[in-house]
C-alpha cells in the first residue's frame, strides 16, 4: 500500500490550515474532512473577529475559502468520515469504512460537536427544537422562543431570532454570561432579550411538536412555560470517540497533546526541539478543539493547526521552514 | 434539480418514482454540508428515485405545507405521500437509508 507523508483528520480552522502549511511544504497532504466539513462555523452567520475581514465574513463562507486556499496548493480533500485508526506502529493506519489510508504522520483536527441537554429535547429535533438559530430562526416569526446558554453562540442566537420574534428569552444555569463583552452588550442592551439567569431546562413538554420547557431555579422550584422554540448553545464536546485507546484522552474526552499534558513542563526546551503538537503517540498531532479547553476560537483553531503542520513538517523532514 | 412552489404538485406528488426533496437555504450552513452527498445521491440512483432540491426562502409555500421548521430537511416521497423524512444534516448514510427503503 502507497504510504503518504501525512493524513490530516478534520476539515474545518485546525485542519484547513495544517493543510495550508503541509501542501505549501510540498508535504502532499490527504486532507479527511469528514461529511460535515467546516464544522462549527457551518452553523454560524457572520464572523466578526477573524482578523482580515473588516466588515465580517460568513462562517460557511470563511471555511470554503480556507478550503479552497489548501486546495490551491495541492491538499487532496475529501469528505469522508474516519471510522477507525491505529497509531501503534510506525505506519499510521486510518480506515473510511473497509479503505484503508497509510501515513508517516496523522494530524487530528475533528473539532468539537453541539451538546444535548439530555431531558429527551431529541424527539422534538426539527419540530421546535434546534441546534442552529442561524438556520432556523426564521421559521418561528413571532412565536415563543427560548436560547440556552451563556457564551457567544447563545448570545448569536438570541438576536439572530429577535430579528423575527419579540418572544426571546435567553435561560443560563450561572448568574452571568460568559460571552465576550460586546456580545453580551448587544443582548443585554437589547429589550426583546429577557435572561432567565440562574436556571435549567429539566424538562420538553409537547405531543406532535414541542409545546412547553420545565425550567427549576436555583432554589430548586420547577415551573413549565409554554414554548414553540427551544434553541441550544450549551457547548460542545470534543469529537474523540474514534481516537479512544490509540491516544491520551483526558477525562472529558479531549485529545491531550505536549501543550496541554500534566507530565510535560512547557518550557522552551520542548518549543524549540520537541513537538508542542504532539499526542501520546509519535508522530500524531493534535489541533483544534478537540485539544483546546481554553480559548476554542476560530483563529486559535487556524493558530494551533498551523503550529501542528510545523510539527509535522520538522518530523517528517528533520528542519521546518519552506512555508 | 429543483423544485418550487409551481411546479411541486407536477414534479413531485405526481411522480412515478419516488422523490427525494431537500429543502435548503443558500446561507444554511448545515445545508451546504448537505448539498454535496445529495448531488452524489442524485446521480448514482438516477432512473431510480428522483432527487431535487426547494429553496425555502423562494418556495415558502411548500416549506410551510409540510411543516418545514429546521433546515436541511430532506422528505421523501412516494405516490405523493410523505413517507419519511430526516431533519438536520443527516450524513451521507442517513440519506441513502432513505432511499434504500423505498426502491
Amino acid at each position: 500500500m502507497n504510504v503518504g507523508n501525512v493524513i490530516v483528520i478534520g476539515g474545518a480552522s485546525a485542519g484547513y490550515t495544517a493543510a495550508i502549511y503541509l501542501a505549501r511544504a510540498t508535504l502532499s497532504p490527504l486532507v479527511l474532512a469528514g461529511e460535515n466539513a467546516g464544522g462549527q462555523l457551518m452553523f454560524t452567520s457572520e464572523v466578526e473577529n477573524y482578523p482580515g475581514f473588516s466588515k465580517g465574513i460568513k462562517g460557511p463562507d470563511l471555511m470554503d475559502e480556507m478550503r479552497k486556499q489548501a486546495e490551491r496548493f495541492g491538499a487532496e480533500i475529501k469528505n469522508e468520515n474516519v471510522t477507525k485508526v491505529d497509531f501503534a506502529g510506525e505506519v499510521k493506519k486510518v480506515w473510511v469504512g473497509e479503505t484503508e489510508y497509510q501515513a508517516k504522520a496523522v494530524v487530528l483536527a475533528l473539532g468539537a460537536s453541539s451538546r444535548m441537554i439530555g431531558v429527551g429535547e431529541e424527539k422534538y429535533y426539527g419540530k421546535g427544537m434546534s441546534t442552529c438559530a442561524v438556520c432556523d430562526a426564521a421559521f418561528y416569526k413571532d412565536k415563543t422562543v427560548f436560547v440556552v446558554g451563556g457564551g457567544d453562540a447563545a448570545m448569536e442566537d438570541a438576536l439572530a431570532l429577535a430579528r423575527f420574534t419579540n418572544k426571546v428569552t435567553i435561560i443560563h444555569r450561572k448568574a452571568e454570561f460568559r460571552a465576550s463583552k460586546i456580545m453580551q452588550q448587544r443582548v443585554l442592551t437589547e429589550k426583546k432579550i429577557p435572561v432567565m439567569w440562574n436556571t435549567e431546562v429539566v424538562g420538553v413538554i409537547g405531543s406532535n411538536k414541542l409545546e412547553g420547557i420545565r425550567v427549576k431555579d436555583k432554589t430548586g422550584k420547577e415551573g413549565d412555560v409554554v414554548a414553540d422554540g427551544l434553541f441550544l448553545a450549551i457547548g460542545h464536546t470534543p469529537a474523540t470517540d474514534i481516537l479512544k485507546g490509540q491516544v491520551e484522552l483526558d477525562g472529558h474526552g479531549y485529545l491531550i497533546t505536549n501543550m496541554t499534558s500534566n507530565k510535560s513542563q512547557m518550557n522552551q526546551e520542548i518549543w524549540l526541539n520537541s513537538y508542542p503538537t504532539q499526542t501520546s503517540a509519535v508522530g500524531v498531532f493534535g489541533a483544534g478543539d478537540m485539544v483546546d479547553i481554553r480559548y476554542r476560537q476560530a483563529i486559535t483553531a487556524a493558530g494551533m493547526g498551523c503550529m501542528a503542520a510545523l510539527d509535522v513538517e520538522k518530523f517528517l523532514t528533520g528542519s521546518f521552514g519552506s512555508w | 434539480m429543483h423544485f418550487s412552489d409551481t411546479d411541486f404538485e407536477e414534479k413531485v406528488i405526481k411522480s412515478n418514482l419516488p422523490v427525494m426533496v431537500d429543502f435548503f437555504a443558500e446561507w444554511c450552513g448545515p445545508c451546504r454540508m448537505a448539498a454535496p452527498i445529495i448531488d452524489e445521491l442524485s446521480e448514482t440512483y438516477k432512473n431510480k428515485v428522483s432527487i431535487g432540491k426547494v429553496d425555502v426562502d423562494a418556495s415558502t409555500g411548500t416549506a410551510a405545507k409540510y411543516g418545514v421548521q429546521s433546515i436541511p430537511t430532506v422528505i421523501m416521497f412516494r405516490d405523493g405521500k410523505e413517507v419519511d423524512r430526516k431533519v438536520g444534516f443527516g450524513g451521507r448514510g442517513g440519506y441513502e437509508e432513505m432511499i434504500k427503503k423505498v426502491i
